[in-house]
């Protein structure tokens, strides 16, 4: 799709989800595969080592929609994630001038 | 004493300390290690299957007929890619696998080496959970952990994917984990029992909906004792079926799109659904929106993904359902239910069950009640997919759970032969039987001939039609008569094919005496092909148009 326009784009709702997980290389795609199969489309990701090295925390921004809490199930229910939460934008907020440069 | 093995044979030890006794499946470059670690095992029995997808359907027969987590094993690459149908199989039918393939060497990986395949990356959708494995010393912790994932909670199955150097690796052992096994369940809130067992004893006109999970957790004989003790018509999923006998006063036998017209309709007029490890299939619900209008909820599963998905519960229990029925049992008051009761065989007398010819053994009800006639409660009955599967659903007095062993979720063709296959080989004391068509059985015919090999106690009941009946059927009454792609010009002669694999097999067509033969086909021990023509015009009745209501079925 083409880049919406900044109108359209104040509609759009999105949430951004916190996910600690336990970190190994096939963990990323465990957890935003299950976003894209489901064909919601994972705007932005930032993912950092957290404690002690094993684990790392993931945060997503999705569309919000009435299907994002099956799908927030779905992610709960994976082997190598251990919580879920909502979060407010203010961590994409504050990256976002990275990519205007 | 610390022992030096390698990764392969690591692999092999903890399988056998898992209580693995039968591992089904096709060995290959990339899996030669564990295959030649395998040869030396005095403990596992490996089945050498045909093709990579009928070992996991193998895998699948020993697993759906025991309860236990089942292996199959497959080679890189094009072994990997055969295996996946099996697997994503028992993925949607919750069935507990461990799949372990040959990776390439982990220098190797990413360089499209010689039957090089992402198979972490392919599995990932369609597995529980699945795992690389970096080392000899890692397999110590996954597969136990395989096992663990596995069979715990809503049972799945978990691939382990072992790049050939981490095979040949030696290590060290100083000790062995411990075998995994499935973790303990969380217990039901007792404030959900009770408000569950306060809205069963205020319900006027309750039914009990129970799904595969039931089979699963082994809690078939605990819903039977709640149907009874609070006088709850029940409804069996595909899935569920033998969860109830169906001859059962209180079972109204399967719901939804190919179920007896009574009984969609009883659950049109229920004021309270008690949802048992049951997802809420479209195939169970029709339309969702017209499903038990007038219903409260109450869902019980293990799984909490499920609560919620498709229907809102008005009581949701997250709970093994074998634990929260037994809880919920004492909670509610015995409870006869004349008038629903009543009101339940007025829709039967008013519906009765139609299965149009079922004393003519040449017709396909015949055919299965014939069949049935032959074997007792013990057996075990095992289906493809198409019309003669449903009919077997329809007409075979399934009577036990873990009796019945079909594909549900995926609906895959070519699941029969290979699964009954694995289920004569977990309990070879068992008469096993697979109704199969004559488009499935192409789909995995090749086992036959590890049949054979095998001696397996098999009897695959061919019931053909010439056609892919199913497709054949929608194209008749959804798509005017055009008739495309569903009809074969030309059949093969089963019943050479299959002495051709060096089974017995017998022409029904051509018997005197239909029953007679069925009969000694059947007493017969060992594996034996019978073929039986059958009409292609005849439909799978009655039925819920693709997208309608449960209430609006057609036909008969
Ligand atoms: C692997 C696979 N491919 C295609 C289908 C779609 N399909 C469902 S039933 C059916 C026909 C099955 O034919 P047959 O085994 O002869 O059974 P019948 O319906 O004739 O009893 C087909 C093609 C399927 N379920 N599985
Ligand atoms: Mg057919």
């Amino acid at each position: 799709m083409n880049a919406s326009l900044p109108a359209e784009n104040q509609r759009l709702s999105r949430a951004v989800l916190r996910i600690d997980v336990t970190d190994h290389a096939g963990v990323m795609s465990h957890v935003v595969g299950l976003f894209s199969r489901r064909a919601c489309n994972v705007e932005a990701i930032l993912c950092l080592p957290a404690g002690d090295g094993r684990h790392s925390r993931i945060w997503l921004q999705v569309e919000d929609n009435p299907r994002l809490p099956a799908m927030i199930r779905q992610v709960e229910k994976l082997i190598d994630v251990q919580s879920v939460a909502r979060c407010d934008a203010g961590i994409f907020e504050r990256l976002s001038g990275l990519a205007a440069g | 004493m610390n022992e030096t093995l390698t990764g392969a044979q690591i692999t092999v030890r903890l399988l056998e300390r898992q209580g693995i006794r039968t591992v089904a499946g096709i060995p290959g470059g990339a899996i030669l290690p564990i295959y030649d670690a395998l040869g030396q095992s005095t403990a596992i029995r490996h089945v050498l299957a045909r093709h990579e997808q009928g070992a996991g359907f193998m895998a699948q027969g020993m697993a759906r007929a025991t309860g236990e987590t089942a292996v199959c094993l497959a080679s890189s690459g094009p072994g990997a890619t055969n295996l996946l149908t099996a697997i994503a199989d028992a993925k949607l039918d919750s069935i507990p696998l461990v799949a372990i393939t040959g990776q390439v060497p982990q220098a190797m990986i990413g360089t499209d080496a010689f039957q090089e395949v992402d198979t972490y990356g392919l599995s990932i959708p369609i597995t529980k959970h699945n795992f690389l494995v970096s080392s000899a010393e890692e397999l110590l912790e996954v597969i136990p952990r395989a096992f663990a994932i596995a069979a715990s909670g809503r049972p799945g199955p978990v691939l382990v994917d072992i790049p050939k150097d981490v095979q040949t690796q030696a290590i060290e052992i100083a000790g062995w984990p411990e075998p995994g096994k499935a973790a303990p369940t969380p217990a039901a809130e007792p404030a959900s029992i009770a408000a569950a067992a306060a809205m069963i004893d205020a319900a006027e006109r309750p039914i009990l909906y129970l799904g595969g999970g039931v089979v699963h957790s082994g809690a078939a004989p605990l819903a039977v004792d709640l149907a009874e003790k609070a006088g709850l018509p029940t409804v069996m999923t595909l899935m569920a079926l033998g969860a109830m006998p169906v001859d059962h006063p209180l079972s109204l036998g399967m719901l939804g799109m190919h179920g007896a017209r009574h009984t969609n309709l009883a659950l049109d007029e229920c004021d309270l659904l008690i949802a048992v490890g049951a997802r809420f299939d479209d195939r169970a619900t029709g339309k969702v929106a017209a499903f038990c209008p007038q219903a409260k909820i109450i869902h019980i599963d293990i799984d909490p993904a499920e609560l919620d998905k498709i229907k809102a519960a008005h009581v949701g229990i997250v709970a093994d359902v074998g634990q929260a029925l037994a809880e919920l049992l004492p909670a509610v008051a015995t409870r006869a239910r004349p008038a629903w009761t009543a009101r339940i065989a007025a829709l039967q007398a008013a519906f009765p069950p139609a299965l149009p010819g079922c004393d003519d053994p040449r017709s396909h009800f015949g055919l299965i009640r014939a069949v049935a006639a032959c074997l007792d409660r013990d057996a075990v009955v095992a289906t493809d997919v198409g019309q003669h599967q449903m009919w077997v659903a329809q007409a075979y007095p399934l009577r036990r759970p873990r009796q019945w062993l079909t594909s549900g979720g995926l609906g895959t063709m070519g699941f029969g032969v290979p699964a009954a296959i694995g289920a004569a080989l977990a309990e070879p004391d068992r008469t096993v039987v697979c109704f199969t068509g004559d488009g499935s059985i192409l789909m995995n015919i090749q086992e036959l001939a590890t049949a054979a090999e095998e001696s397996v106690n098999l009897k695959i009941v061919l019931m053909d039609n010439a056609s892919l009946g199913l497709v054949h059927q929608q194209q008749t009454l959804f798509y005017g008569e055009r008739l495309f792609a569903s009809q074969f010009r030309r059949t093969p002669d089963f019943v050479a094919v299959a002495r051709g694999f060096g089974i017995s097999a017998v022409d029904l067509d051509q018997a005197a005496n239909p029953c007679a033969a069925l009969i000694d086909a059947i007493s017969r021990p060992g594996p034996c092909l019978i073929h039986a023509s059958i009409d292609v015009e005849q439909k799978v009745y009655p039925m819920v148009p693709p997208g309608a209501a449960n209430r609006d079925m057609i036909g008969a």
